[in-house]
């Protein structure tokens, strides 16, 4: 079915089956691990494969570095909380929301790449750096509009509320509206990761990659290299911008340290590279292993520590608190391992 | 006489106090292959790069078909037809062979902007691209990425990626530097083929002289970046300048 819709498979038996077991247990997740918090897991997984992925549409198959990719991500948020702040629960808000900060993201994106990928990748670099802090900055101090540092809570259709039940259960598990909600971001998260696998394979992105191995040569045989990393720039954000809304819809809360922080940039830029850069599903596989080890080191090391109190030194360093310093040594133990991401490693396994 | 093609008027480039090309006025008539020579450093690669707009012209004009396009970037004068192959090998070393010429081939065919096709579901793009590797006798190597293969088979595929444009103006700049005995004859063979485009102007920097002999019609010479000598191959060969151009050292095979 992938290859049929993009052309492009996994390309190794191993990377095949970790990805249909992340597609199956993503897909039937309320049901498979019952429970808030695996839910919350799930739902962050689905968002953060579209936002990693749509990075890597702009950092690996185009070469572009940027840091406002939080940025477009906040704009997409803001834009459903706003909507639902002031026009009041309903899908009408969720709606405008969305396409508000979709148009906001891909306007913004717009600008500061007409305005700086004329002259050097570095200079939108730092641009993108700029930009991103003062829109973070306006979001803490603008508090009369943004909530500021507290962000939004609003409210969103009951349909997809935690209250609404249906008096039917599926396999034991009662359908609330929780569950719906998880489902309606789980499928929407589905398309925008196809319709991104389709783009990079498609005859724009291919000049995308020409563009990434040398742009020089790109520009020499015709192509409009600004016009193409612009249009680049702009997709990425305006799918950046939808997992933003998304986000909004799921959490039901709006707040900088959710949605601007640069913590979530790093941590996009990590899933990036140890996924392995430039193969859109290396970013699934690298969101995947974050969230999952974000939400469940700090358990699996309060375990450990639990097991080895006997042993002072071992059992402090496994200290939950320590969870941030073990995330360090796992990505650094993988950059070394695999330069060119897990998605590379496997794939260059296969083709031997 | 027809019209010219190409044209330079009083085209300079300066760095610094260098004056890497030095007013040199010349024009290139359609049906026309024209040998650049000179010795190393003369300007002849900075003379192309000012031609398809890798560097600005500090001075002077340059023309395609009668119009001016001095102030256009190197992309825009791509797609009015000047096509260039590089002196230093420059392709998509991650992008496999044939991935390499059908960028081409859809750049030449102004597809490039479609977001929803599948990339290799361009039938025509493709079956181009693939002609043109059989031509080359890289078929085998289709799916290889361009950074395996081996110096020679690079050369060739920078010469293809220029054939593959189809431009009205070619830009060879010494295709076979650095080509095995047996790898050469198949570029020239290719380069001599276009020869046959009547509308088509060839420009091939080289300094093999039995190439020369065997392919140009003229020939021109670049020395310290000014023109010292244009006219059919045996008068400039013949020429004192053109010994003088290469100080005293015998053309290469004489
Ligand atoms: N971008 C540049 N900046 C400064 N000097 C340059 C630049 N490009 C070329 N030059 C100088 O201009 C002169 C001409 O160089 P060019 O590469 O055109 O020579 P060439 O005739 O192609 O030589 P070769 O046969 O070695 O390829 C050289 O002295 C070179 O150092
Ligand atoms: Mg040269």
């Amino acid at each position: 079915m992938i290859r049929l819709f993009s052309g492009d498979g996994p390309r190794s038996t191993i990377l095949a089956l970790i990805l249909i077991v992340i597609g199956l247990a993503l897909a039937f997740a309320p049901f498979l691990f019952p429970g808030v918090r695996a839910l919350e897991t799930a739902a962050r997984i689905c968002i953060f494969v579209v936002l990693a992925a749509s990075y890597d549409l702009l950092l690996g198959y185009t070469g572009i570095v940027s840091f406002a990719h939080t940025m477009f991500f906040g704009l997409g948020a803001y834009g459903v909380a706003l909507a639902s702040t002031h026009m009041g629960r309903g899908f009408t808000a969720l709606g405008v929301g969305t396409l508000a900060g979709l148009a906001a993201a891909v306007a913004l994106a717009l600008v500061i790449g007409l305005f700086s990928l004329r002259v050097r990748a570095i200079f939108f670099a730092m641009i993108t750096l700029a930009v991103a802090s003062a829109v973070t900055v306006l979001a803490s101090q603008l508090s009369a509009v943004t909530g500021g540092e507290d962000g939004l809570v609003y409210q969103i259709p009951r349909a997809l509320g935690p209250a609404m039940r249906l008096d039917r259960e599926i396999a034991g598990v009662t359908i609330t509206g929780k569950i719906l909600n998880y489902y309606v971001v789980f499928a929407i998260s589905l398309v925008l990761f196809l319709l991104m696998l389709r783009i990079v394979n498609s005859p724009f992105g291919r000049v995308l990659q020409a563009i990434r191995e040398n742009d020089f040569r790109a520009e020499a045989i015709g192509y409009r290299v600004v016009r193409y990393r612009v249009t680049a720039t702009c997709l990425s954000a305006g799918f950046a911008a939808l997992a933003g809304s998304l986000w909004a819809i799921w959490l039901r809360y709006v707040g900088p340290g959710t949605t601007l922080s640069f913590e979530i940039m790093l941590d996009i830029l990590l899933m990036v590279v140890i996924g392995g850069m430039g193969t859109i599903w290396g970013a699934a596989l690298g969101a995947t292993l974050m969230v999952l080890a974000q939400s469940y080191l700090q358990n699996l090391m309060a375990l450990a520590a639990g097991a080895t109190e006997a042993l002072p030194i071992l059992s402090r360093l496994l200290d939950p608190d320590r969870w941030l310093l073990w995330l360090g040594v796992l990505f650094i133990l993988s950059v070394y391992f695999f330069p060119t991401g897990i998605v590379g490693r496997l794939r260059a396994r296969a083709a031997r | 006489m027809t019209a010219m093609l190409l044209e330079t008027e009083d085209l300079t480039v300066r760095f610094g106090g260098h004056v890497a090309v030095d007013a040199v006025s010349c024009g290139f008539r359609a049906g026309e292959l024209t040998a650049i020579v000179g010795p190393n450093g003369a300007g002849k690669t900075t003379y192309f790069n000012l031609i398809s707009g890798q560097i600005a012209a500090s001075a002077g004009r340059v023309r395609l078909a009668g119009r001016d396009i001095t102030l256009l970037n190197v992309s825009e004068r791509c797609r009015l037809g000047l096509g260039r192959a590089f002196q230093l090998t420059n392709l998509f070393p991650g992008l496999s062979v044939l991935e390499n010429l059908r960028l081409v081939v859809q750049a030449r065919r102004g597809r490039g902007f479609s977001l929803l096709r599948l990339a290799g579901s361009d039938r025509e793009v493709t079956r181009e691209a693939e002609e043109l590797l059989a031509r080359l006798r890289l078929e085998a190597l289709a799916e290889q990425p361009v950074s395996e293969l081996s110096h020679g088979n690079q050369r060739k595929l920078e010469v293809a990626l220029l054939i593959a444009l189809d431009p009205l103006v070619y830009m060879f700049d010494e295709p076979t530097a650095g080509m095995s005995l047996d790898e050469a004859p198949v570029v020239l063979d290719l380069i001599a083929g276009l020869k046959a485009r009547t509308d088509r102007t060839i420009l091939l920097v080289e300094h093999k002289m039995d190439v020369i002999r065997s392919l140009a019609d003229r020939i021109i010479v670049l020395h310290n970046g000014a023109l010292a000598a244009d006219g059919p191959p045996e008068a400039v060969m013949a020429s004192a300048v053109v010994q003088e151009a290469y100080m005293g050292r015998e053309l290469e095979d004489v």
